[in-house]
């Protein structure tokens, strides 16, 4: 096999797979093995699975013996350490969940399984996907392949470095504020994050319910497409999942953007964005109407720059209710020293949790809470109306809306600890999730020998335009066959 | 108003308070550190109070057509005891073990 298959897509792998040219096996066993050389200098993974791998893979090689299975099957990913997987722990990346060992799989983990996929782990995370910089795991940080003394974004950091550092063609993430996005810019690969409700998020641990979305984090924009056919459609056991009919979508991929009406969100190439990262972004922009695209290079979206304020009520709200699950009862960690159901319950929730899951709890508890329920949790849900109606108004004229995906670079480990500083990273990010909106981060330069993302975003259920117009920037300029030294 | 309340601080009562509801235990440097740090992120979101929201409807999930809606009941195979008790941090028989409620 050759040295660099770790940097195949997950066309090539399944191309090779089916060519008999490699096993499934074969590919297990090589990126266990680059882990086991790599990991120690990322943390990507929480939990290895090598038995579980080695089991499914050989079962995808009798498979492939048989000619059966779709282009998933055979080839290795990692799952975010928050999607249930039965008989595997999945932690979240907290205390509370440390020894937890689901009694079943996620939707997704189920699909992937069923669709021929080989596990090879859970990936590290922010501990219960709060966080931008996966600083927050309870565990281990994640470093950032480009640069060991840099975060790799987050929540989705582990993901992120597994799928840039080779350590799995393609991983599962979930986006609440820009988990997928962010941290996929930061790292220099794909992220994708589906319209709300169109991957199920059944067996995926809950943070903020009306916000979260798995989607794909891939090194080619052709493999999120063949990721998302695996994980898209409906499914009665969410009952948020939207009910409409999923393409194939690889096809169409190559159509170009010869006509596309694009629009530079005017707002999120200034203030608080790094100069050098609007410059590449635009750059990019540039790229795509030499491509053919039909560029509007002024749109205002000035309700926009609320929506961080109301992601930062909505989520801990949210969170703060999906979070009172944890009560030391039916699972989870629970304090031993109190004798007293109360004072066991304060225990288990002071111990179990980190600082930050703690602070947004509270905060979640105090927006909800008698008095200022009306002035926040309700006022955010009406701004998050006008912000809905104005990308309506926007995707009335236009197919797309570009911005950078972070406002900088990937920062230090340690250098952000102020809260409000490190919800900043979000900006750019929130907007889609605030009205459900599909957004998918491809890579688009470099500053300073960082990896910069641009953000697409797109009307809801208009992944195949998405996934066309980034596919073509991506073959235009090869962002994608560049690799961290390590 | 509370005896110790600053600008850009709660009080003391008003963490606890909400740390009592939430039912997550808070020590005494806790609270003093939240009392700072909540005050911000309230301040944070503050700006959502300078637009303008009369006779807007609020917004649960953004995307058309998704409510969370009732299920049909439909009979199906339920999850094993012993997976429903694998995880249980105190179990006796075929029951959660639960603390004391009276002290």
């Amino acid at each position: 096999m050759a040295a660099d298959a770790h940097y195949m897509s997950v066309r090539q792998m399944s191309d090779a797979l089916r060519a008999r040219e490699l096993s499934a096996v074969e590919l297990a066993d090589a990126h266990l093995r680059r882990i086991d050389a790599v990991d120690g200098s990322l943390g990507a993974y929480l939990a290895r699975t090598p038995e579980l791998a080695r089991q499914q893979a050989a079962a995808a090689d009798a498979a492939l013996a048989k000619g059966d299975g779709g282009p998933l099957m055979g080839v290795p990913m990692q799952l975010k350490d928050n999607m249930a997987t039965r008989g595997v722990v999945t932690t979240c990346a907290s205390r509370m969940l440390e020894t937890y060992v689901p009694p079943y799989d996620a939707a997704v983990t189920g699909a992937l399984a069923d669709a021929g996929a080989v596990l090879l782990g859970k990936g590290n995370m922010d501990e219960y996907a709060m966080g931008s910089s996966n600083e927050t795991s309870a565990f281990k940080p994640v470093h950032n392949p480009w640069d060991l003394e840099r975060v790799p974004g987050g929540s989705s950091g582990g993901p992120a470095a597994a799928v840039a550092a080779g350590l799995a063609p393609y991983a599962l993430g979930s986006d609440t504020g820009g988990s997928i996005r962010q941290p996929a810019a930061l790292c220099g690969v794909v992220g994708l994050k589906p319209t709300y409700g169109l991957v199920s998020r059944y067996g995926l641990i809950a943070f903020a319910s009306s916000l979260d979305q798995i989607g794909p984090l891939t090194r080619t924009v052709e493999d999120a497409a063949l990721v998302l056919n695996a994980i898209a459609g409906h499914d009665r056991r969410d009952s948020t999942s939207i009910g409409a009919p999923t393409p194939d979508y690889t096809r169409g991929l190559e159509d170009g953007v010869r006509g596309l009406r694009v629009g530079v969100v005017s707002e999120l190439f200034g203030e608080g964005i790094d100069p050098e990262v609007a410059r590449v972004t635009r750059d990019a922009i540039a790229q795509l109407e030499a491509l053919g695209a039909d560029v509007d290079w002024d749109v205002s979206l000035p309700t926009s720059r609320a929506s961080l304020a109301v992601y930062y009520v909505l989520a801990p709200s949210e969170c703060s209710a999906n979070l009172a699950r944890y009560d030391g009862v039916k699972y989870g960690y629970a304090d031993q020293g109190e004798r007293g159901l109360m004072a066991a319950l304060e225990a288990t929730r002071r111990d179990g949790f980190g600082a930050e899951v703690k602070r947004r709890i509270l905060m979640g508890t105090y927006a909800l809470s008698a008095g200022y329920y009306d002035a926040y949790y309700k006022k955010a849900q009406q701004v998050r109306t006008l912000i809905r109606r104005e990308f309506d108004e926007a995707f009335e004229r236009l197919d797309v809306l570009v911005t950078p995906t972070s406002p900088t670079v990937a920062f230090k480990l340690g250098e952000i600890v102020d809260p409000i500083v490190m919800h900043a990273n979000d900006v750019c990010t929130v907007p889609a999730n605030v009205a459900g909106l599909p957004g998918i981060s491809v890579p688009c330069g470099f500053v300073d020998d960082l990896p910069v993302g641009m953000q697409l975003i797109g009307p809801h259920l208009s992944e195949a335009t998405l996934l066309r117009t980034a596919h073509a920037y991506e073959q235009a300029t090869g962002w994608h066959d560049v690799h961290p030294a390590l | 108003m509370s005896t110790n309340e600053q600008p850009g601080r709660l009080s003391a009562e008003e963490v606890r308070r909400v740390a009592t509801l939430c039912h997550v235990g808070v020590s005494d440097d806790e609270v003093e550190q939240l009392r700072g740090e909540m005050a911000k992120l309230v301040a944070e979101v503050s700006v959502l109070q300078a637009i303008d929201t009369s006779a807007v409807e609020p917004t649960g999930h953004a995307v058309e057509g998704v409510h969370t809606v009732m299920r049909d009941d439909e009979p199906a195979e339920p999850m094993g005891l012993e997976d429903v008790l694998s995880n249980a941090p105190l179990r006796e028989g075929d029951y959660f073990r639960v603390r004391a409620v009276m002290e």
